[in-house]
């Protein structure tokens, strides 16, 4: 009986050792091939798909470009391209002005601050500005927003 | 092509090398992670700032507090607020640094060591309050042009060194003198050393004021890298743009300085009230002298629930530019029915002042405690927002925070 249920145990930890190192062996053969390599890609249904790099401050997420924190729409690139050498996105994610608004900022900017003629992204950067980032009528003074409330020990 | 971040043994090497050292644990590091030492430096470290301040801008570094981190009654760096309008400076030789005063109105332009400086000149403290002209523009209606300040765009710290006016009696100035106007070691955005971010100054009357410091202290301790160190100029009372950082160079001008960021609309006002949006001719404009009286609680930050009959004890401080204030209080009820605050006298001119209260509510409910502050001439802060101008100055609207009574 002892010998029996020995032989029994043996068994069953060789077949948990087989299990567990078939899963690590797996686990890193897919690491390599999807995570570590970075040019790994899988073939689904005969397409090449890209992974989506959780990292990759590139992303888009809710529809805001991760890095920049710019409204994904046509124009995006161009604005990066353009806006952001000289001085940070946040200066300009945090403004608000109509289409006028933003043409005077970039004569403004042509005329003081060395930018260079946009050419034909001009009008591919106000319009992108003037559509995501314009105007909220705010009144005189607005409601308190965002209250975040905590119990006052 | 998306662009993609690897870590393989190879990169670990060279990116352990831009680091100047072996990265430990180097295989575990997830792929894609930039390392912090490589990505855009984080600026709560860099400048050892409360985790709670907001940045507004990384490029220049624009990053303000919130109201319940102002709580000290001097303001620690930690929570003091930064606005430049440049790039730090790369490279600050504190052995080699000096001031030079020159300008059409010196008699005798004169290079000092910083060491000069502290020993030729009896050294002063004041606990000065600096606030950003466009601190509170995010409210303005239509949107003000620029970093869009709440309300933590203020400090009062204590600030340690000469005084302007001594120098500019061992220098020598004419009787033409006019302003002053302030150069220092930032460089532009654009990295042309031919450009200044910035070069403001003040009249000579203001710069003759005992309390207009060459500082080269903060709180006792050599002046943070972001507040302008090794030497700054502190001019209490007016927008924070006057108090030039990482000074170099004073100029004596027998006109009104023209340096960068005095002309056209920045930090100007218009000259009469003006529709808001309305357009304003750069000749209708005004510089901004002393700031406007205004006020911050900064006990209990706002959202609180507070059991009913508890009275709640309030406090913040207040200040007015040139003036002081003379009367502080505060309102439940939108500013049908007010209540007197206790409000401290300054420590020195220019320094903002203390006051506290306790508030007791009625029934449970949902409150809005409003402050207000007078100033010594019977000016007070505006509930609504004051008048609107091209570049959404001088916001001093009432302090609101929102409270809970269960």
């Amino acid at each position: 009986m002892e010998g029996k249920g020995t032989k029994g145990n043996t068994e069953q930890k060789q077949r948990w050792l087989i299990i567990v190192l078939l899963l690590l062996s797996t686990g890193t053969v897919l690491y390599f091939l999807l995570v570590h390599n970075p040019k790994s890609t899988l073939p689904v249904n005969g397409e090449i798909v890209p992974m989506v790099d959780l990292e990759d401050p590139e992303r888009i997420v809710d529809g805001v470009h991760v890095r920049t924190g710019f409204k994904v729409g046509e124009g995006m690139q161009e604005v990066i391209n353009n806006c952001t050498s000289c001085h940070s996105s946040k200066l300009v994610t945090q403004n608000r002005m109509d289409r006028e608004g933003w043409i005077n900022t970039i004569r403004w900017m042509q005329e003081t601050q060395n930018l260079w003629d946009l050419g034909p992204n001009e009008e591919i950067i106000v319009e992108y500005l003037s559509k995501h980032y314009s105007p909220v009528e705010k009144g005189r003074r607005e409601p308190l927003k965002n209250v975040e409330w905590y119990t006052l020990k | 092509m998306k662009r993609r971040n690897f870590v393989g043994k190879a990169a670990l090497g060279t990116l352990g090398g831009l680091l100047g050292t072996e990265i430990v644990f180097g295989a575990h590091l997830p792929v894609g992670y930039e390392l912090l030492g490589l990505q855009e430096p984080d600026p709560f470290k860099m400048f050892h700032k409360h985790k709670e301040m907001v940045v507004l801008n990384d490029r220049p570094w624009n990053i303000e507090a919130q109201a319940h981190l102002l709580d000290d009654r001097t303001t620690p760096n930690a929570s003091m607020f930064i606005r430049n309008n440049g790039l730090v400076p790369e490279k600050i030789d504190v052995e080699n640094w000096s001031l030079t005063i020159d300008g059409e109105s010196v008699t005798r332009p004169k290079t000092y060591t910083l060491k000069e400086l502290k020993s030729n000149f009896t050294v002063y403290s004041y606990h000065l309050t600096l606030e950003c002209g466009g601190n509170g523009r995010s409210e303005f209606n239509p949107p003000a042009k620029g970093n869009q300040w709440t309300v933590g765009a203020v400090s009062c710290s204590e600030w340690t060194g000469v005084r302007l006016s001594d120098i500019l009696k061992d220098v020598g100035i004419k009787g033409d003198a006019v302003y002053i106007g302030y150069h220092a070691a930032d460089l532009h955005l654009s990295r042309n050393p031919d450009l200044e971010p910035i070069s403001r100054g003040v009249p000579i009357s203001k710069a003759m004021m005992e309390e207009t410091l060459v500082a080269f202290q903060m709180n006792g301790k050599d002046i943070p890298l972001a507040h302008g160190h090794p030497l700054r100029l502190v001019a209490g009372g007016w927008p924070a743009s006057v108090s030039g950082k990482w000074l170099t160079r004073i100029s004596v001008r027998n006109k009104e300085h023209d340096g960068e960021k005095m002309q056209g609309s920045s930090y100007r006002v218009p000259i009469f009230p003006v529709a808001p949006g309305e357009e304003v001719d750069s000749a209708d404009m005004k510089i901004i002298e002393s700031m406007p009286v205004k006020s911050l609680i900064t006990y209990p930050k706002s959202g609180a629930i507070i059991p009913l009959g508890k009275g709640l004890q309030i406090r913040g401080h207040a200040w007015a530019g040139e003036l002081e204030v003379s009367k502080m209080q505060y309102s439940i009820d939108f500013g049908a029915t007010w209540q007197t605050c206790t409000l401290e006298k300054p420590v020195n001119r220019l320094a903002w002042q203390h006051f506290n209260a306790t508030v007791k509510f009625p029934k449970k409910g949902y409150y809005e405690i409003w402050a207000k502050a007078v100033d010594s001439k019977g000016i007070s802060q505006p509930m609504l927002l004051p008048g609107w101008n091209p570049k959404g100055y001088l916001n001093n609207a009432c302090h609101r925070i929102a409270v809970k009574a269960v």
